[in-house]
C-alpha cells in the first residue's frame, strides 16, 4: 500500500483528534492512524473529565498557558461538535484550618495564570452547597470557569468532524518507523503498509517518547506512566453533583469526589509511578488509597454502591520548562524540532491535556504556519458535527416520535442505561465505525450501569455480528485477543483440555 | 394486537412470579390483564435454568426450569391474558402510569388500576466484590454465562474458575463440565457453602470439581482476555494470608457472588425499599407503600425455591385484582359534569352519585360570554332535565352557582353524565 497525504497524525487520542479537526479546516489530505481498534482508548477515555479552570499548573509553564488559553474555547467547541459539556465550576476544599492557606495560595497562582472568576468561600457556605462534605471543612476555592465533559465523546466528535471534512482515520494501524529523505520525514511505516506525507505529527500519548526517538529528537526525553485508579458509583445510590478537589500535594491534584455528566459519582485518581506503560491493572492498595481519599471529603460516602472501576495512565514526561530559567521539568513539549524536517513533535501531554487539547491543536496550526506552510482555508469546511440520538436523555414525547421514525430505537438493549438497538446500529455505521463492544460502550454508555453488561452482553454481541456481517466468534471486547466466544455447545469434535 | 390505554392489572416481568400473578389476577376477576416482558420469550430466569429441581412442592415432580414455566404459560394463554414481549417498562409513576418501549409497538403509555412488580433480580458484579487486577474479557457473571450456554448455544471459554459457591455458580460448574470445558476450581471466601447442599453434592462432588472454602481471587491476570487468576486463602476476617497465593491458569472467571432484587423501577414509582432485603416493604397482601402497587418474587427478596415464588406471585395477583375491582367500582360511581351551552367550566368536575345522600351540592361555574336578558340555567341528565332556574342576566365576571338537592338523587342514579346549559329564555 502506498498512499500520499499532506499530514499524518500519529495517535487518535483527544489531542490527535483535535489536531485532525483543526487541520481539516485547510486544504490538504489528512490521515490519522491509531494502533488500537478504536480511537480514544488511551488516557483520553480514562481520566477525570474536567475542563480545568487553570489555577493548578505552574505559572510560566506551557501547561498553564495551554490550559488558560483553552478553557474559554470549550463553549463554542461543545456547541459546534455537540458533545456533552457543562460549566459546573469546581471547588478545592480545605479540611481543617491548616489547609486554608494552601487553598488561598492556589487562588493566587490562578490569578497569576490569568484565571478569571475565582472566589474563596467559607466553611458554612461550602457546607450549604454540598451537604455531605466533611464537617471540618474550613473553606474552599470556588472556580466558576471549571467544567466537565464526556472526554470520549469529545474525542469521537472531533475525529468525526475531521472525517466529515475529508480526513481519513485508520484504526488498528500502528506506527513503526519513519521514512526519510535526508533529514526530512516523508512518511511512516506501519503494520498496514507505508503512508507518505509532507508532515507527520506525533500525538502518540504515552508512547510519544518512542516516536520522537525514532525521529532522532530529544533522546533525553522519557515518559513514565503514572497510574490513576477510580471508583464509579451507582447514580441511584450516590448523588454528588459538585466537582470537589482536595488540597493538592506534591503528588498531584489529589483524589477527587466528583459528579460526571452521566450523573455517576466518581472517586479518584490516585497517582503512582509504574514501570510498565501497559499496566492498567487495579490494585488493592490503590483501592484502599481511594477510599481514604474519598472519606476525607465525603466521610459518609456509601462505598458499597460502587459499580465499576477504571484506570488511566498519565504520560508524565521530563520536558524542560517552556519559560527558560523556571525550575520545572514536567512541561509539555509542543514543537517543530530544528534538526528534523516535516515533523511536529508533542510529548508529555498529561493533565490538563484534555482541557488543553483545542489550544494545542491551534498551536500546532500556528507552528506549521510559522514553518512556512501555506494553509489555505477550505471554502466548504463544516464546523458542525451532529450528535446522534440518546434515548436515555429523551422525554416521553421525543421517544415516541423517534420510535415512529425508526422502530429499532424502541428496543432497549441495556437495561440500566436504557441504550437501544437503534443507537448501537447508528454507532456501527458512524463516520468512524464502532466495531468492538467497548467502542459501543464508550459511545453509548451501554453496559456501564449497575449490572455491568450482565443483561446486554449476549445481545450486543449478536447485534454486532449481524451489523458487521461476521460470525459471533469474531466479536471482541476491544480488539484482537479479546474475543467473547470460543465454540458452539454440543460441538463434540473438540476437546478443550488435553 | 391492539393495546389498550388502560388495564385492570399490569404485571411487569413474566418469570414464575409474574406468571402466577397474572393468572390469579385474571381468575380473581380482573378483566384486562397485561404482562410486559423485556425478553423475547415468557418464563423469566427459568428459561436458562435447564437443570431439574423445580416444582417438587407445587407439582410433586422434579422438572427442568423451562418445563415448570411452561405449565404456567399454558394456563395463562387459555385465560385470555395479553402479553407484550421484547418490551421494556421504562418508567412507572405512583399514579400507576407505565411507559413501555418496544420495537414492535413503539413507545407507549398505559394506565393500570393495579400493578404487580415481578422484575426478579440481577447478579452482583465484580465491582461489588472489589477484585484487583486487569479488566479483560472473560470475567462474566455466572448467569450471563448460563444464558450464553443454555439459550444462545455458545461456549464463552475453555478453562474456568468460579468465584462464589452460590447455586448458579455450582450449577454452571456441572453444566460446563458436561459441555467439555474444564472447571479448575470453585473458590468461596466464607467458611461455608452459600448455595444449597444438594447442589454441592450433585454439581461439584459428583464431578470431582474442587471447592476451596476461605479462598478468594487476589488478582486477575491478562489484559485482553483472562490468562490466569491468582487465588489466595483468607482468615476469618477475609484478610489475605501471605504465602498461600497460587496462580491458576484459566481463560474465564465466573462470578457467582449473590443476587440483588431489581428495583430501579420501583423506586421511580415511589416504592420504599427495605435496606436488608433490597426489596420493597410489603404487607400481607404484597402491597407496597404505594397504594395499588404490589410486588412478588425475587424483586421482594431472593428466593431459594421457585415454588415459593409462584405462591407469592399468586397472592400478589389476587390482591391486585381485588384492588383493581374496587378501584373500578369507585370510578364507576362518579359521573362527569360537562360544560354545555355558554358554560366555560364547572367545579367540581365530577360527582359521586351517592354524594347527595349527605346533603346539598353546589355547582360553581363561569359563562363564556355575557347575556344581558333573562336566562335559563339548566342541569340535564342523559334523558331528563334535573334542575332549571332563571337569572336576569349572566356575565363572565360573575360566578354562577346551581345547587343540587337530595331529592334529585334518584335522577342522578339514572344518568351517566350531567350537562349544564345557560341560554336566553328567548331561545328556549
Ligand atoms: C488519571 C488521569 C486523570 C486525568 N484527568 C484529567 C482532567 O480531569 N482534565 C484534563 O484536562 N486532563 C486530564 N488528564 C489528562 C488527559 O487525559 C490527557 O492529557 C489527554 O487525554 C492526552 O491525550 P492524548 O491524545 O495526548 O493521549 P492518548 O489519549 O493516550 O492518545 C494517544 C493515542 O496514540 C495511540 N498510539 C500510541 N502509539 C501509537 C503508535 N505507535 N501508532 C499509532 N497509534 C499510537 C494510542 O493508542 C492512543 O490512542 C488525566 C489523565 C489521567 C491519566
Ligand atoms: C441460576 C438459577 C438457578 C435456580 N435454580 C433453582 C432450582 O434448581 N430450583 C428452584 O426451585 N429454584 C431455583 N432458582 C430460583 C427461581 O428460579 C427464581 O427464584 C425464580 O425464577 C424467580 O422468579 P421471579 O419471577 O421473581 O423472577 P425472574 O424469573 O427473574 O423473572 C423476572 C422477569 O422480569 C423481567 N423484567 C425485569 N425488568 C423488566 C422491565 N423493566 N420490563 C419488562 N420486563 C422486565 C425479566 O426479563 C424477567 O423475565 C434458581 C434461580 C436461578 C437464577
Amino acid at each position: 500500500m502506498q498512499e500520499k497525504y499532506d499530514y499524518i497524525v500519529i495517535g487518535g487520542g483527544v489531542v490527535g483528534a483535535m489536531i485532525a479537526r483543526w487541520l481539516s479546516r485547510y486544504e490538504g489530505r489528512l490521515l490519522l492512524i491509531e494502533k488500537e481498534a478504536d480511537i480514544g482508548m488511551g488516557c483520553s477515555s480514562a481520566n477525570t473529565a474536567i475542563v480545568h479552570a487553570g489555577y493548578d499548573p505552574l505559572p510560566g509553564s506551557l501547561k498553564a498557558l495551554m490550559n488558560v488559553r483553552a478553557n474559554p474555547m470549550w463553549d463554542q467547541l461543545a456547541g459546534e461538535l455537540n458533545f456533552p459539556f457543562e460549566r459546573r465550576g469546581d471547588y478545592v476544599v480545605a479540611v481543617g484550618e491548616e489547609e486554608l492557606p494552601l487553598v488561598e495560595k492556589l487562588m493566587q497562582q490562578g490569578i497569576r495564570n490569568g484565571v478569571p472568576g475565582m472566589t474563596m468561600i467559607d466553611g458554612p457556605e461550602m457546607r450549604s452547597r454540598e451537604r455531605d462534605i466533611n464537617p471540618e471543612t474550613s473553606g474552599a476555592l470556588w472556580a466558576t470557569t471549571g467544567g466537565i465533559c464526556d472526554p470520549f465523546q469529545v474525542t469521537v466528535a472531533a475525529a468525526e468532524n475531521a472525517v466529515n471534512n475529508g480526513a481519513t482515520v485508520l484504526l488498528n494501524t500502528e506506527f513503526q518507523d519513519f521514512i526519510w529523505e535526508g533529514n526530512r520525514v516523508i512518511g511512516v511505516k506501519t503494520n498496514r503498509g507505508e503512508f507518505f506525507a509532507r508532515w507527520v505529527i506525533n500525538s502518540a500519548g504515552i508512547y510519544s517518547d518512542n516516536v520522537m526517538h525514532k525521529a532522532g529528537v530529544r533522546p533525553e526525553f522519557f515518559i513514565k506512566a503514572r497510574k490513576g485508579e477510580y471508583f464509579i458509583f451507582d447514580r441511584a445510590e450516590v448523588q454528588i453533583h459538585n466537582v470537589l478537589f482536595p488540597v493538592p500535594s506534591s503528588r498531584g491534584k489529589g483524589i477527587l469526589v466528583t459528579g460526571t455528566l452521566h450523573e455517576n459519582t466518581i472517586v479518584g485518581p490516585n497517582a503512582n509511578v509504574i514501570d510498565d506503560k501497559e499496566d492498567t491493572s487495579l490494585t488493592k492498595e490503590g483501592m484502599d488509597e481511594l477510599i481514604d481519599g474519598a472519606k476525607k471529603l465525603i466521610p459518609n460516602l456509601n462505598l458499597r454502591a460502587s459499580i465499576a472501576n477504571f484506570v488511566g495512565l498519565r504520560p508524565m514526561g521530563n520536558g524542560p520548562a517552556w519559560t527558560p530559567g523556571l525550575n520545572y521539568n514536567n512541561d509539555y513539549v509542543i514543537e517543530i524540532p530544528s534538526n528534523v524536517q516535516g515533523f511536529v513533535n508533542l510529548g508529555g501531554i498529561e493533565s490538563p491535556g484534555l482541557t488543553s487539547a483545542p489550544a494545542i491543536a491551534e498551536m500546532v496550526v500556528d507552528l506549521l504556519k510559522d514553518a512556512g506552510e501555506n494553509l489555505v482555508a477550505k471554502k466548504d469546511w463544516d464546523p458542525i458535527r451532529l450528535a446522534r440520538p440518546r434515548y436515555a436523555h429523551m422525554t416521553h414525547q421525543e421517544r415516541r416520535l423517534l420510535c415512529d421514525v425508526d422502530p429499532s430505537y424502541g428496543r432497549v438493549i441495556c437495561r440500566c442505561e436504557n441504550v437501544t438497538e437503534g443507537e448501537i446500529i447508528a454507532e456501527v455505521h458512524a463516520p468512524i465505525p464502532a466495531q468492538t463492544y467497548d467502542a459501543i460502550k464508550r459511545r453509548t454508555w451501554l453496559g456501564t450501569g449497575r449490572c455491568q453488561a450482565g443483561f446486554d452482553m449476549t445481545r450486543v454481541v449478536a447485534i454486532l455480528a449481524r451489523e458487521l456481517g461476521v460470525s459471533p466468534f469474531e466479536i471482541t471486547k476491544r480488539g484482537k485477543g479479546s474475543e467473547y466466544l470460543y465454540r458452539k455447545t454440543k460441538d463434540t469434535e473438540v476437546t478443550d483440555v488435553n | 394486537m391492539s393495546i389498550k390505554k388502560q388495564y385492570d392489572v399490569v404485571v411487569i416481568g413474566s418469570g414464575p412470579g409474574g406468571l402466577a400473578a397474572a393468572i390469579e389476577a385474571k381468575k380473581g376477576g380482573a378483566d384486562d390483564v397485561l404482562v410486559v416482558e423485556r425478553d423475547v420469550e415468557l418464563g423469566g430466569i427459568l428459561l436458562q435454568c435447564i437443570h431439574n429441581g423445580f416444582g417438587l412442592q407445587t407439582f410433586k415432580e422434579d422438572l427442568p426450569g423451562p418445563e415448570y414455566a411452561q405449565r404456567y404459560i399454558n394456563e395463562a394463554k387459555t385465560l385470555g391474558i395479553t402479553f407484550l414481549l421484547d418490551t421494556m417498562v421504562m418508567d412507572v409513576t405512583s399514579q400507576r402510569k407505565l411507559y413501555l418501549s418496544s420495537r414492535d409497538f413503539g413507545y407507549l403509555e398505559v394506565d393500570a388500576r393495579a400493578i404487580v412488580l415481578a422484575m426478579g433480580c440481577r447478579e452482583r458484579t465484580r465491582a461489588q466484590v472489589r477484585i484487583p487486577g486487569y479488566r479483560p474479557n472473560g470475567v462474566f457473571n455466572a448467569g450471563t454465562a448460563q444464558r450464553w450456554v443454555n439459550v444462545e448455544g455458545f461456549m464463552p471459554g475453555k478453562r474456568f474458575v468460579i468465584l462464589g459457591s452460590g447455586d448458579i455458580g455450582m450449577i454452571m460448574a456441572r453444566r460446563l463440565t458436561f459441555e467439555g470445558a474444564h472447571v479448575e476450581r470453585v473458590l468461596e471466601v466464607q467458611s461455608y457453602l452459600s448455595g444449597l447442599s444438594r447442589n454441592y453434592v450433585q454439581c461439584l462432588e459428583d464431578w470431582d470439581i474442587s471447592l476451596q472454602l476461605q479462598h478468594t481471587v487476589k488478582k486477575i491476570i491478562g489484559k485482553d482476555r483472562v490468562e490466569a487468576i491468582e487465588s489466595v486463602a483468607v482468615d476469618d476476617k477475609w484478610n489475605f494470608i501471605p504465602g498461600t497465593e497460587e496462580i491458576i491458569p484459566c481463560d474465564t472467571l465466573l462470578l457467582s457472588v449473590g443476587l440483588i432484587p431489581e428495583n430501579e423501577l420501583s423506586k421511580k414509582a415511589g416504592v420504599i425499599l427495605d435496606p436488608v432485603t433490597g426489596g420493597p416493604f410489603v404487607d400481607e397482601h404484597f402491597q407496597t407503600n404505594v397504594p395499588g402497587i404490589f410486588a412478588a418474587g425475587n424483586v421482594v427478596h431472593v428466593y431459594d425455591l421457585v415454588d415459593y415464588v409462584s405462591m407469592a406471585g399468586a397472592g400478589a395477583g389476587k390482591s391486585a385484582a381485588e384492588f383493581a375491582i374496587a378501584e373500578k367500582e369507585r370510578a364507576a360511581r362518579y359521573i362527569p359534569l360537562v360544560p354545555g351551552k355558554n358554560v366555560r367550566y364547572i367545579v367540581p368536575h365530577k360527582l359521586d352519585k351517592k354524594a347527595l345522600e349527605q346533603g346539598d351540592i353546589s355547582l360553581q361555574m363561569r359563562v363564556t360570554r355575557p347575556i344581558e336578558e333573562d336566562v335559563w340555567l339548566e342541569v340535564r341528565g342523559d334523558e331528563n332535565s334535573i334542575v332549571k332556574r332563571s337569572e336576569r342576566y349572566v356575565r363572565p365576571g360573575e360566578m354562577v352557582t346551581i345547587v343540587l338537592k337530595p331529592r334529585m338523587a334518584a335522577e342522578l342514579e339514572k344518568t351517566g353524565k350531567l350537562t349544564v346549559d345557560i341560554y336566553p329564555k328567548s331561545e328556549a
